[in-house]
């Protein structure tokens, strides 16, 4: 029994009751604690992880309590590898985006004076944004499956609140389309799961144990199609991503950053665990269908994004292409594949991250998400364009940059895996590759518009980046430029867990590869 | 034949509680006759209270002496079982915190028999102070006694008893709704009409069953059952028209039509208790009927019910999100309930202990449920425009800016109605879906395809009931006030006390729901005394 992951669970979830009873009138120490807590709460998740073993058991730092012993549930918690970077990436972008949003509720005014948005409750923000850190952190931890349910679909309401309560003009659709369709999913998942429980007849909702109980191949079909469901639209997959774009675009950019780069994570990490290991011969049955809807999102996206012209829409499509690429990499069934999937989640959560936030302090400035309103802010404001060059280079995975590492190794996992007949899956691997040209449009052609040719009028006034401003963005670009030379640190974590799922997969591993960014 | 009269035998310590409610009732009806008006409230409150916690700690000392019974009592009429003691505590405690609502000033009319704007109710009005009938409580505890014995009966004709004592306080208490009067009597005589029409059902049903097994004992029933030709039509007929009256009482489709006329037109507090106490006992009566009296028979009514139930589900979360009026929307909510406890109702098996699980998620889900309920309607009675509650849903628009504690607590029952983790209508949701689950696999193949597919319409019903919600939520914390928005009154300590019991609840069991599943579970494993 380790107490790490409960107290990095109690840590968050305490400091939003200390800002939600905060007296009214001390929004600034709301938004002081918010940040000490967060810093916290990071660096105790790099202590703990220091500690962590990766030729070690697979799950560490495991603690199981009794919680409800009449369901058979238990409040269990534990990290593979997987599950540590993508704690390492929740804690990390919290603190940022608690910068990044300093003023998002203080009522933002654009340039000219204007209202973008009014003024709101500052401390609710704050606090739904801790509550919100404590889920993340159990969703990923959490090794009972009822458990991580729970997280999955209590982690809506406060998104929900965020992006409803404090996002642009169309929030309240959009708030409520993205709470409608994840529930949806959540509440097929829920059927699954009692499923999975009863079938199994093990008493017990905990990971481990489950692996390999379901044996009735159309069972695991069932139960597959419940979980897969729901992490499809949560991921999200086309034809299940029309909520992505709205609620990316209305949400304020540091609740996106957290959506698009954390919440959407728990997609393709569910499939990853759940839907290959618990259902694997399900998974291998239904391995070409979902390579052609991943494959269709990857190329789908990318011509969409084309053709946005709101830069957060756009930026959203473009996960979806991502969103495929990671999808394919986990169905590829390949270890180089299922690696390069797995460091994906990560690479993508600081590289779109970076790029929401650094496409949010733009839209701070003018007030408008529009494309159009802008050009030649390089003149005016280097300093932010630079980094909004970085961040749009690191989504169209340039070599040197973090996700080139990763989409790479998904590429080739995927080109060479034998898993389904020899030529499905190089074939998919082919097509896939068209969206890397794509996004080679989409994101220079963004920069283009809105960074070169001549100024436009109201950019003239616009001030570069705020210290507060550069303090957010220098962190993740350091990490985007520092994970694209060395992902060895993360790989070495991530390799074991994925060949452990392959290992319950059945599917032979015989290289893993290490890192490929040297 | 001999002359002799036997004394019937009477177990007086076992039954003590519904002699207390009613005793108290009867007490109550002697004080509107012969205390002056000024002291009538005075005295009926503390009475009433009294009575119901002198009632809730009798069933108390029953279950914490062990001395539950297991063999039935006044020969053979009731049945103070464990599920029937789990039963009368929840109804008790939910009619505890009722009663603070409905001591609330303004609910009630001065008097109901005057014509609505005339000079007769100005007159009745101003003489009574404001504090209109207080014979409100003696026919809220006879309508509690009813409650108590509807699940408890062991034979359908003490069973049809209980059903008239709980019905008829509550078509009048239906009528006394001191705003918006024409609506309320309308909605007492819907409700008495089709009352009576179901309870006339009811009536017909147990002379066909009558017919069949000669006796009017639910196990007597079953064990004609047992022996004689089940496709016997009597018995068949007699079924369906019990059926009728109670899924007439429950609210299950086809026969939801009265619930949200009657919901918005009665006084909120009395919505508050039927939607709470009526809702509990009638499963408690239509899981004694269904189980003990018709256990032999369930290949006959199971696809029924099945029908019942996702008919009743779909219908209840369809028809809510067309509503406008919150208490009418609250009303289809509870239609949207009665159909997932129906599908717990379904979820029967081979053997006892297994069946107890099923038995404890349904006691489970009414209570919390119940719970629930009652803080979702007392907020309701806090929101007012100077004509009375502020029913139109366009008037809640943007209260989360001007009274967040308030909009923030009637936000987070909504996510309880509608199976959110972490609150305690998700784990009463997943303990009635899991059972389902769990029993039709027992059964087997096709049973449990079935079983599957009900529950599969019951999640994508909790998905659309979601919607509404939701919209309400959106209503409130993302619109813009209006400008003349309803005021909110301030509230009596009782309707504080009732707001933070059933808040406490929610967020409590949605945490930790082990303690109430454990009691749960403890008082249906003894199961039905059959």
């Amino acid at each position: 029994m380790s107490p790490w992951l409960p107290i990095l669970m109690a840590v968050p979830v305490v400091g939003a009751i200390v800002v939600a009873l905060l007296p009214k009138g001390s929004d600034k120490l709301a938004k002081q604690v918010t940040l000490l807590v967060s810093l916290l709460v990071l660096v105790l998740t790099g202590v703990m992880a220091a500690g962590f073993d990766p030729s070690g058991d697979r799950f560490q730092f495991v603690a199981e309590y009794n919680w409800i012993p009449s369901f058979g549930v238990k409040f269990g918690v534990g990290v593979d590898g997987v599950a540590l970077v993508l704690i390492a990436l929740s804690v990390v972008l919290v603190p940022l985006v608690v910068l990044a949003s300093w003023h998002d509720a203080d009522g933002v005014k654009a340039a000219d004076g204007t209202l973008i948005t009014p003024k709101r409750s500052v401390k609710t923000y704050f606090a739904l944004l801790l509550v919100l850190e404590t889920m993340m952190i159990g969703v990923f931890a959490a090794t009972d499956i009822f458990l991580f349910y729970v997280f999955f679909e209590a982690m809506l309401i406060p998104m929900y609140f965020m992006i409803g309560s404090y996002g642009g003009a169309q929030r309240s659709y959009a708030a409520v389309k993205f709470l409608l369709y994840s529930l949806f999913g959540g509440l097929l998942m829920l059927v699954a799961v009692i499923g999975l429980y009863v079938v199994a007849g093990k008493q017990t909702f905990m990971f481990p144990e489950l692996v390999g109980a379901i044996q009735d191949p159309t069972m695991q079909k069932w139960l597959f199609g419940g979980f897969f469901i729901a992490f499809a639209i949560k991921a999200p997959l086309w034809p299940v991503h029309t909520w992505l774009p709205d609620a990316a675009a209305q949400a304020p950019a540091g609740a996106a950053v957290l959506l698009v780069g954390v919440l959407d994570k728990v997609g393709t990490f569910g499939m990853l665990r759940f839907c290959l290991e618990l259902f694997p011969d399900a998974a291998k049955a239904f391995t070409m269908p979902i390579v052609v809807l991943a494959v269709i999102s990857i190329v789908y996206g990318a011509i969409v994004a084309i053709g946005q012209t709101d830069m957060k829409r756009l930026i959203a499509y473009t996960s979806i292409s991502h969103f495929g690429f990671i999808v394919l990499g986990v169905f590829a069934m390949s270890s180089v594949a299922q690696s390069g999937a797995a460091l994906y989640m990560v690479n993508h959560g600081f590289a779109t991250g970076a790029l929401f936030l650094a496409a949010g302090f733009l839209i701070a400035r003018r007030g408008s998400p529009y494309i159009g309103d802008y050009g030649g802010v390089q003149k005016v404001a280097p300093v932010l364009a630079g980094f909004f060059l970085i961040a749009g280079l690191a989504g169209l995975s340039l070599p040197g940059l973090s996700s080139f590492v990763s989409e790479f190794m998904v590429m080739i996992g995927t080109y060479s895996s034998q898993a389904h007949g020899s030529g499905a899956l190089t074939a998919a691997a082919i097509v896939a590759a068209v969206a890397v040209i794509l996004a080679a449009v989409y994101i220079l052609w963004m920069v283009q518009r809105t960074m070169n040719g001549p100024t436009a009028e109201p950019v003239k006034a616009f001030k570069d980046l705020s210290a507060r401003e550069v303090w957010v963005l220098a962190p993740l670009v350091a990490l985007i430029i520092g994970f694209g030379f060395f992902p060895k640190p993360l790989l070495d974590v991530i390799n074991p867990s994925v060949q452990q799922t392959l290992t319950n997969v059945q599917v032979p591993t015989s290289t893993i590869a290490e890192g490929t960014g040297q | 034949m001999n002359g002799d009269f036997q004394a019937p035998t009477i177990e007086y310590g076992t039954l003590a509680p519904l002699l207390v409610v009613f005793g108290a009732a009867i007490i109550g009806v002697l004080v509107e006759a012969f205390a002056p008006r000024y002291l009538r409230k005075p005295i009926h409150v503390p009475l009433t209270l009294l009575s119901l916690a002198g009632a809730f700690a009798l069933v108390l000392v029953q279950v914490m002496g062990g001395q539950v019974s297991t063999a039935p009592s006044a020969m053979g009429a009731l049945a103070v079982d464990g599920p029937s003691l789990f039963i009368w505590g929840v109804i008790l405690v939910l009619s505890f915190v009722c009663v603070l609502l409905i001591n609330d000033e303004g609910h009630f009319v001065a008097s109901a028999a005057a014509v609505p704007g005339s000079a007769d109710e100005e007159e009745a009005e101003a003489h009574s102070g404001g504090v209109g009938h207080t014979e409100v409580y003696p026919l809220v505890l006879f309508a509690v006694g009813g409650m108590l014995l509807f699940p408890a009966s062991h034979d359908l004709l003490m069973m049809f008893v209980a059903l008239e004592v709980m019905s008829l306080p509550l078509y009048l208490l239906c009528g006394l709704a001191r705003r918006r009067r024409l609506l309320s009597q309308e909605a007492s005589m819907k409700y008495f009409l089709l009352g009576a029409f179901s309870s006339a059902f009811f009536l017909y049903g147990i002379a066909m069953v009558y017919g069949f097994a000669g006796t009017v004992s639910l196990p007597g029933i079953n064990r004609a059952m047992a022996a004689g030709n089940t496709l016997d039509p009597l018995l068949l007929l007699g079924l369906a028209l019990l059926g009728v009256g109670l899924l007439f009482k429950i609210g299950a489709a086809p026969f939801q039509a009265w619930k949200p006329d009657v919901y918005q037109g009665a006084p909120t507090p009395i919505t508050a208790l039927m939607a709470s106490g009526t809702l509990v006992a009638a499963f408690g009566a239509v899981l004694r009927v269904f189980w003990v009296g018709l256990g032999n028979l369930d290949w006959n009514w199971r696809p029924v019910i099945w029908v019942v139930a996702a008919l009743t589900m779909v219908a209840g979360s369809i028809l809510a999100i067309t509503q406008t009026e919150i208490k009418r929307m609250l009303a289809y909510s509870s239609i949207a309930h009665a159909g997932f406890l129906l599908v717990g109702v379904m979820a029967t098996y081979g053997s006892a202990e297994r069946n107890a699980d099923s038995l404890k998620a349904i006691l489970f889900y009414l209570a919390v449920y119940g719970v629930t309920t009652v803080g979702a309607f007392a907020i309701v009675t806090l929101v007012r425009d100077p004509g009375g509650e502020a029913g139109h849903l366009s008037r809640w628009a943007g209260l989360g800016k001007r009274a967040p504690l308030l909009a923030g607590v009637f936000a987070f029952f909504l996510l309880a109605f509608a199976g959110i983790p972490l609150t305690s209508g998700f784990f009463g949701k997943y303990a009635v879906f899991a059972a389902a689950l769990d029993s039709g696999t027992q059964a087997g193949d096709s049973v449990g395809g079935w079983m599957a597919g009900l529950v599969v319409v019951g999640v994508v019903a909790s998905a659309i009931a979601a919607f509404f919600y939701v919209r309400v939520i959106v209503l409130m914390f993302f619109s813009d006030p209006a400008a003349d928005g309803p005021a909110i009154a301030v509230p009596s300590m009782g309707t504080v006390a009732v707001i933070a019991v059933s808040l406490l609840v929610t967020v409590g069991v949605g945490l930790y729901p082990e303690p109430v599943l454990g009691i749960a579970n403890q008082a249906a494993s003894s199961l039905f005394i059959r």
